[in-house]
């Protein structure tokens, strides 16, 4: 299994975000995570990744066998985890190609393989520049500063395609992006796609889903999977939205308190 | 205790008997005036003694350190190989070059190429030896002068003198070097720059020192910018651990001229930095840039005084430190809108970076407005690294190290990159990256 997420309870600031959740992610597959707004989706993205601020309470997660959480980020992103921000960081005063280049090294010395030099790296990143339709121009541009939302996601997907990952997880990715830039950043995500790779999709709306088909649909709320399904079930959430799928749940906890 | 200000009534004692036997071999001896300037100027620092801490304008400067190590003034240069001298040009730089060695000239480490007609550049010693009443209007002691810039009066032996006459323009920039050998204590150096109607030059400063002596700078300049006139204005400081240096900068604009600072601070064990800008005319306008990256026990207090005296003046300040260990830095930018000068346009920041919990930071941003029709703005903060830029470059497999210099970089740089002379800008730059990165990691990062 590539990721095992096993009963991990997360808070932020003292609060409970994340309350037991279990997710198998085999190579190969897509897994979109759907729910509500705060129903602990980015955290999730975001723990995953290494982000501070996060306490993990109790649980655990195995990437490849090996204990994530216990990885510094730079550690993650090396041994192949990229997560696609759903707020992409302006870097005022570090150029787009420096990060890149900055960042392919650091993958590959991890891995034991030589440094890119400039030509064979500049013929990489042309290559996927083309996958998002960027223009060369913004290699030598401030990371993401004064860059459009769309530009901003586009870019995103740009790191992800130089760095192959093994596991790319998008949060929110779709948010605030037209229907040519959905459409952009859904093919560069597909032409990632591989028996190799894995992704977890975290979305609020079926749409993009329509683009990056899944293996696997799941629903967070209140912190945790309250149902997971084929790509049937974003389409049902898509016709009957999240109230019934919440009131199931609610049913459901009521009255495994009552049996208890 | 007596009311005996901050002279201990000892160092008072050693100027003033340094004064008698010096002041006939000063610049200028025998000349009614300045001889008159100088006695005037050495009794008030009698009178006054060196800034005491509870003076507002002195309350970031240790004055008492600075204090205790300014000796009497050197009598005389003490020696400077040319290596060191070469070690200090910009790469890609013509410019003409003035040296000066423990505040003297030092004639064989110049090299001044032909000027244009109308075109004065050399030693203020040998200009007033040559024309002394063309100074006179601008060796003056300031009202209010306090007891350092009264000292530098009384005593300054040298510095640079560049007069253009209206219209003259100056294409090669003037790189004036300051050495200090390691002997002597203190050296008071006196620039005076004065460009006429339209006339047009630029002018850099390094501040260094050649060895790890203590020593003490106190340095005065004079600029006076005709109608239209424009000067950049470039401060390096990269001296060693040891060096106290104290410059202070008056500056005086006619109408349409325009002043641009860069003022970098890099070395040092103590800098202060004084501007004091007189937009004296309609529509002068000033750029005020400043950039200290300081650690250790470094300190650095950059002191801004802006006056709007004219309507449709503009100026532009912008302030970073960069602060680690126990350093401390401390800006103040006072600007004031006087009575009449309407449609005032002045906008001010000081930001600062702290990279230590013992590294201090001090940010005074003072606005005095006395007019109605006036656009005025001030930020100023004080903070550490962004963690979320932080995570966001680790999150690219960049370790912590990198990202954390990364982010120091950028964050000095941007005042770098105000800088309109290139080789400047880039060794600058390149000192920077040096100072935060590994070779290997500062390469395409310019």
């Amino acid at each position: 299994m590539l990721l095992e997420i096993r009963n991990l309870h997360v808070s932020v600031e003292g609060k409970p975000i994340l309350r037991g959740i279990d997710l198998a992610v085999a190579a190969g597959e897509v897994h979109a995570i759907m729910g509500p707004n705060g129903s602990g989706k980015s955290t999730l993205a975001n723990v995953l990744a290494g982000r501070e601020g996060y306490e993990v309470t109790g649980g655990e997660v195995l990437y490849r066998g090996r204990n994530l959480l216990e990885m510094p980020p730079e550690e993650r992103a090396r041994e192949g985890i990229f997560l696609a921000f759903q707020y992409p960081v302006e870097v005022p005063g570090v150029s787009n190609i420096y990060l890149l280049k900055a960042a392919v090294n650091a993958v590959r010395k991890h891995r034991g393989l030589p440094e890119l030099d400039a030509m064979d790296f500049l013929k990489l990143v042309r290559e996927k520049l083309r996958l998002v339709q960027m223009d060369e121009q913004f290699l030598y541009r401030s990371v993401n500063e004064g860059f459009s939302g769309g530009e901003k996601k586009r870019n995103e997907v740009l790191q992800m395609a130089v760095l192959e990952p093994t596991l790319g997880i998008l949060d929110e990715t779709d948010s605030g992006l037209d229907i040519d830039a959905l459409r952009i950043v859904s093919e560069g995500v597909n032409s990632l796609r591989s028996p190799e790779r894995a992704f977890l999709v975290v979305t609020h709306y079926q749409r993009l889903l329509n683009y990056i088909v899944p293996d696997r649909v799941h629903v967070l709320a209140g912190g945790r999977i309250i149902r997971s399904g084929d790509r049937t079930l974003a389409l049902e959430l898509e016709e009957r939205g999240y109230g019934w799928l919440l009131d199931e749940a609610a049913r459901g906890q009521a009255a495994g308190q009552a049996a208890s | 205790m007596s009311a005996q200000p901050q002279t201990r009534a000892g160092a008072g004692e050693a100027f003033a008997a340094a004064f008698r036997e010096r002041r006939g071999g000063l610049p200028g001896a025998g000349l009614a005036w300045l001889e008159g300037l100088r006695e005037q100027a050495l009794e008030r620092f009698l009178a006054v003694g060196f800034p005491s801490p509870r003076d507002e304008d002195w309350r970031y400067t240790d004055v008492r350190v600075l204090a205790r190590r300014l000796g009497v003034p050197s009598a005389g240069p003490g020696p400077v190989a040319e290596e060191a001298v070469r070690a200090l040009a910009f790469e890609g730089l013509e410019a003409h070059r003035i040296v000066f060695v423990d505040g003297f000239l030092a004639p064989a480490l110049c090299a001044v190429g032909p000027l244009p007609e109308g075109a004065a550049v050399g030693g203020l010693a040998e200009a007033l030896a040559r024309d002394p009443e063309a100074l006179a209007p601008w060796l003056r002691l300031p009202e209010g002068a306090d007891g350092l810039m009264a000292l530098n009066l009384a005593f300054m032996t040298d510095g640079l003198h560049l007069r253009l006459d209206d219209g003259v323009v100056l294409d090669r920039p003037v790189h004036v070097i300051h050495l200090r050998s390691g002997a002597g204590a203190s050296a008071h150096l006196r620039h005076v720059l004065v460009l006429g109607r339209g006339a047009r030059a630029t002018v850099i400063e390094s501040v260094a020192a050649v060895s790890e002596a203590e020593a003490v700078d106190n340095q005065g300049t004079t600029v006076v910018l005709g109608e239209g006139a424009a000067l950049d204005h470039y401060h390096v400081r990269e001296a060693g651990p040891r060096l106290y240096h104290v410059g202070a900068a008056g500056v005086r604009q006619e109408a349409g001229s325009r002043y641009v600072s860069h003022d970098v601070t890099l070395g040092g064990r103590l800098t202060r930095s004084g501007i004091h800008v007189e937009l004296a005319g309609e529509g002068a306008e000033c750029v005020l840039n400043g950039l200290y990256v300081v650690g250790g026990r470094q300190q650095v207090d950059c002191h801004t005084r802006i006056e709007h005296r004219s309507a449709g003046a503009v100026s532009r300040e912008l302030y970073k430190g960069v602060l680690d260990g126990r350093a401390r830095g401390a800006f103040t930018g006072r600007v004031v809108v006087h009575p009449g000068a309407q449609r005032t346009d002045a906008e001010q920041a000081n930001h600062n970076l702290l990279l230590s919990e013992d590294a201090e930071a001090d940010s005074r941003p003072q606005l005095e407005i006395y007019a109605d029709d006036v656009k005025c703005s001030h930020g100023s903060t004080v903070g550490e690294l962004d963690e979320t830029a932080l995570f966001y470059l680790r999150s690219r497999a960049l370790d912590e190290a990198l990202a954390r210099s990364l982010l120091i970089y950028a964050f000095a740089s941007d005042v770098l990159e105000r800088m309109a002379l290139e080789p400047v800008r880039r060794q600058l730059e390149r000192r920077l990256t040096e100072r935060l990165l590994r070779p290997e990691e500062a390469e395409g990062v310019i």
